[in-house]
């Protein structure tokens, strides 16, 4: 069963990163995109991180995605591109599927060769059961509020400063409603 | 029955993500839409979340679960950042191409 989970959830996540990759379509590679969030929310959830499957569809499926999707029609590039007229050299792509190539290869290599180097280091998982179905968020508020809070407060900081930088770059400038 | 005899090991999960991420990379070296190319680097870093979950299982350390929990903030703030640019530079141009945005070439 967890091998059939696995192998479907594998299966979204490859498929849809080949459809961003590969659509001509903006939206068609946002709505791959989703595909590929679900599979790895999928995959958390087979990993016993129950939480961040929930954050992850939440916040990348329900509003990163929608982000992405809104910008596409504001900006009104919501039809296919020909892909082939691109400005590409001839060389690039070819040249690109090879680094992709090594890099896989050589990350591949790796994982193969330091499989037997993992060692158990930290203080142990509680899963989630019946019983207590809060575990796993339990266990992270107690990493996030205790060991990482001085990050978890830093990270306000970037949000806000993201949110302003934003406003800053979206509004008009005097200039150019003069201009207009 | 096959489908209960093997169960996936974390490698399976690693190797998964390597792929996850080899896909990504060459998705922005191969596109020149700056949308696509954002959405190919939010690809690479759920290759890497998927890392440190699997990771986090494997040895039994809650603290690769809070790590995901940070990529997925600066993720956030990243991709409003980067959409807030491309749309100011959209208002001034109508072509949707990285190589046009090349006046600062040497």
């Amino acid at each position: 069963m967890e091998l059939f989970v696995f192998v479907c959830a594998a299966i979204m996540i490859l498929a849809g990163a080949l459809g961003v990759v590969l659509r001509a379509n903006p939206v068609h590679a946002a709505l791959s995109m989703i595909l590929t969030l679900f599979g790895v929310a999928v995959m958390f959830v087979s990993r016993d991180a129950n939480f961040l499957a929930a954050v992850q569809v939440i916040v990348y499926a329900g509003a990163i995605v929608v982000l992405f999707l809104f910008v596409i029609m504001l900006l009104g590039v919501d039809k296919a591109e020909d892909l082939r007229t691109e400005p590409l050299g001839n060389v690039q792509r070819p040249l690109a599927v090879v680094l992709g190539a090594g890099v896989l290869a050589v990350l591949v290599t790796a994982i193969v060769k330091a499989r037997d180097t993992l060692k158990f280091s930290g203080e142990g998982l509680n899963k989630a059961t019946v019983e207590q179905a809060d575990a796993n968020i339990r266990q992270i508020a107690r990493s996030m509020f205790g060991d990482y809070v001085v990050a978890f407060e830093l990270t306000s900081v970037l949000l806000i400063v993201a949110v302003v930088g934003t406003v800053v770059l979206a509004r008009k400038r005097k200039s150019d409603k003069a201009a207009s | 029955m096959i489908l209960t005899a093997v169960t996936p090991t974390t490698t399976w999960y690693l190797v998964l993500a390597a792929g996850l991420f080899a896909i990504g990379m060459v998705g922005v070296l191969v596109r020149r839409n700056p949308l696509i190319m954002f959405m190919c680097i939010e690809l690479m870093l759920n290759a890497v979340n998927l890392t440190f979950v699997a990771l986090a299982t494997e040895l039994s350390d809650i603290n690769g679960q809070t790590a995901v929990f940070f990529v997925l903030v600066v993720a956030a703030a990243e991709v409003v950042v980067g959409l807030g640019i491309i749309v100011s530079i959209m208002r001034r141009r109508q072509q949707v191409s990285a190589d046009d945005l090349s006046e600062l070439k040497g």
